[in-house]
């Protein structure tokens, strides 16, 4: 079985600066695989990359075993969805209308559904708990039902490789902890992949199956949630002081910050909250 | 939830375009009814329908003067709105216009220049009206590119420099133009369908046609890059070539128009706002909806411009800025609300 997606060597460069720096991993079929580090690592330049959007000078990416420079643009979109940092919140049409939208590089020209696709958009709808918002237009939603709505148009529009960047980040408490379910159970009930990128370590380790930690485009770690999440490395990276102890959830890392140790000498000089 | 959204898309547009196009007919017939010359219903009816004995001259009058020029109407009409509707999807801007964003004044230095160096309007002064869209559009484009911030003022405020410098090209041409045509090229800048035959609508038709077929066709992508450039992209659109296409396709009908009566402004904000107000977000509704309503409303403002003076006419882009300016203030206060 071949890897969802499979990155060797991919350098990426905006103008002269360096975003990603000969970075290469392997993402497995059916694993929730997430990425982390410090602002400007170069994660969303990646997860851009890896939907096409962005074009690497260097390196290869492989699709589903399959090199990205092979697919069609329309053919991708079957495959792999994404769910970009910024959704339109002026989106005029209805929540149906928007997750039914996600069919499109399944569907002609005028994008006219068969019954099957509605009856998978309803379907999806009440797997990600947006049915009551159904008839609701997108622009009228709070941030919450927005970010979910559009979750929805991604899982319509491909099962198999998910990306996701940054997609709790203005949820609140509840929100997040739904999300991050939703996501788990389409990698159980569904064999999808999850490729999220996500600044909340602490969810992060509850959830991941593996973690990517980057910083400045390189890779620093890539491993399970315990491994990665260590307070060697995360002072490293962040450079802040962070206590790492076990969740009372279980064997999951839990990463508490200690305010007002900064240390500038040994960090991006960003400390996340 | 039983009903089918297939069906239900393809029975909207049915009834929608079924709807604007009686609309459109009826302002046809209107038009062909009304003007400078009075006759009784009685004389119309009998020459509309060729039936019994009509007057020779009311027949030549409606089918020779009227005719071409409530089709050129409905044409400009359509072309106008759709470019409208077009421009605000793609800049996801509700006030871009072609006329606003200054391609029309772009379009009019072009044709200007060709009528000035003698240039027949097809193909000749539509294609230096087209190199002169393209070239404000680029200009627009490229001023309000650089200012990530405030992106959508940028643009407006791009588009309103480079359309007052353009009506300043306009009027500089116009001036240095020692030609006994000098009336008629004022009279054609302000919108004038007066000058008309057959042939040309015919052309025009030619011309324009394609453009909304394409138009039609691209609507469903026009949906989705109101989700933005990135989704759309990850959304399997080609977008680059699609943005491409409409914009030239769209430059294309709007000088197309221009060279034949001159500038219209204001059709490609009101006919979509108030199309989108009744009908909803869906542009593959909206787009058969512009080309039949403002094809409709156009052969409407025509027939005020050469029925409401005394003697002689108004522009039909005189009339079309005194509805379309106090109706876009109202619309954007409610959209606002």
């Amino acid at each position: 079985m071949t890897a969802a997606v499979d990155i060797v060597q991919v350098s990426l460069t905006y103008g002269k600066k360096a975003v990603l720096k000969e970075v290469s991993f392997s993402v497995n079929r059916g694993e929730f695989f997430i990425i982390i580090g410090p602002n400007g690592s170069g994660k969303t330049s990646l997860i851009k990359s890896i939907v096409g959007i962005e074009h690497p000078q260097n390196g290869r990416i492989d699709i589903l075993g399959r090199p990205l420079s092979d697919y069609g643009r329309k053919e991708l979109a079957r495959k792999v969805a994404m769910v970009p940092q910024t959704a339109p919140t002026d989106f005029p049409f209805t929540v149906t209308e928007t997750v039914l939208m996600g069919r499109a590089p399944h569907l002609g020209l005028l994008g006219l559904e068969s019954e099957t696709d509605m009856k998978m958009v309803r379907q999806v709808m009440a797997f990600t708990g947006v049915t009551d918002l159904a008839d609701r237009k997108v622009e009228h939603l709070s941030g919450g039902e927005r970010q979910r709505t559009f979750v929805a148009r991604a899982v319509c529009q491909s099962s198999e490789l998910l990306l996701l960047d940054e997609p709790t980040a203005s949820l609140d408490l509840a929100y997040q902890a739904r999300l991050m379910d939703l996501m788990e159970s389409l990698k159980n009930d569904r064999g999808a992949t999850i490729v999220m990128v996500s600044h909340d370590v602490n969810l992060a380790a509850l959830y991941a199956d593996r973690l990517l930690l980057m910083k400045e485009g390189r890779i620093v770690r890539l491993g399970r949630p315990s491994e990665v999440l260590t307070y060697e490395t995360l002072e490293k990276v962040y450079g802040c002081t962070v206590l790492v102890d076990q969740s009372p959830l279980g064997d999951f890392p839990r990463i508490t910050l200690v305010p007002g140790k900064f240390n500038p000498s040994s960090g991006s000089g960003a400390c996340p909250s | 939830m039983t009903t089918r959204p297939r069906h239900r898309l393809l029975l909207r547009l049915a009834v929608v375009s079924g709807l604007l196009l009686l609309t459109l007919v009826a302002a046809l017939v209107l038009g062909l009814s009304l003007g400078s010359t009075h006759a009784g219903m009685d004389a119309i009816v009998k020459t509309l329908t060729g039936r019994g004995q009509s007057d020779p001259m009311l027949q030549a009058i409606v089918w020779q003067i009227r005719f071409p020029r409530v089709l050129l109407a409905a044409l400009v009409g359509a072309a106008l709105s759709t470019g409208g509707l077009v421009f605000q999807a793609l800049l996801r801007n509700p006030l871009a216009e072609p006329y606003i964003l200054g391609i029309s004044g772009g379009a009019a230095i072009g044709a200007i220049i060709g009528i000035i160096l003698g240039l027949s309007r097809f193909p000749g002064v539509t294609a230096t009206a087209f190199a002169g869209s393209m070239g404000t559009l680029v200009l627009v484009m490229t001023i309000s590119s650089g200012q990530r911030i405030l992106k959508k003022d940028a643009l407006l405020l791009a588009g309103v420099m480079v359309n007052a410098f353009c009506s300043a090209v306009i009027m500089f041409l116009v001036s240095m133009t020692q030609d006994a045509r000098l009336h008629n090229i004022i009279f054609w800048l302000m919108g004038d369908m007066s000058m008309t035959d057959l042939k040309q609508v015919g052309i025009l038709a030619a011309l324009l046609i394609p453009g909304f077929i394409l138009i039609f066709c691209l609507s469903h992508a026009m949906n989705l890059l109101l989700m933005g450039r990135e989704m759309a992209m990850s959304m399997g659109l080609q977008l680059k070539t699609i943005i491409l296409t409409l914009l030239v396709a769209t430059s294309f009908m709007i000088s197309a128009t221009v060279s034949c009566c001159g500038l219209i402004g204001f059709v490609g904000l009101v006919i979509p706002h108030l199309l989108r107000m009744l009908l909803g977000p869906d542009h593959r509704v909206l787009v058969p909806a512009c080309i039949l309503g403002g094809g409709a409303y156009m052969v409407f403002c025509d027939l005020l411009a050469r029925t409401l003076p005394q003697q002689g006419e108004i522009p039909s882009g005189v009339i079309t800025a005194l509805i379309g300016a106090p109706l876009f203030i109202v619309l954007l206060k409610r959209a606002n609300r």
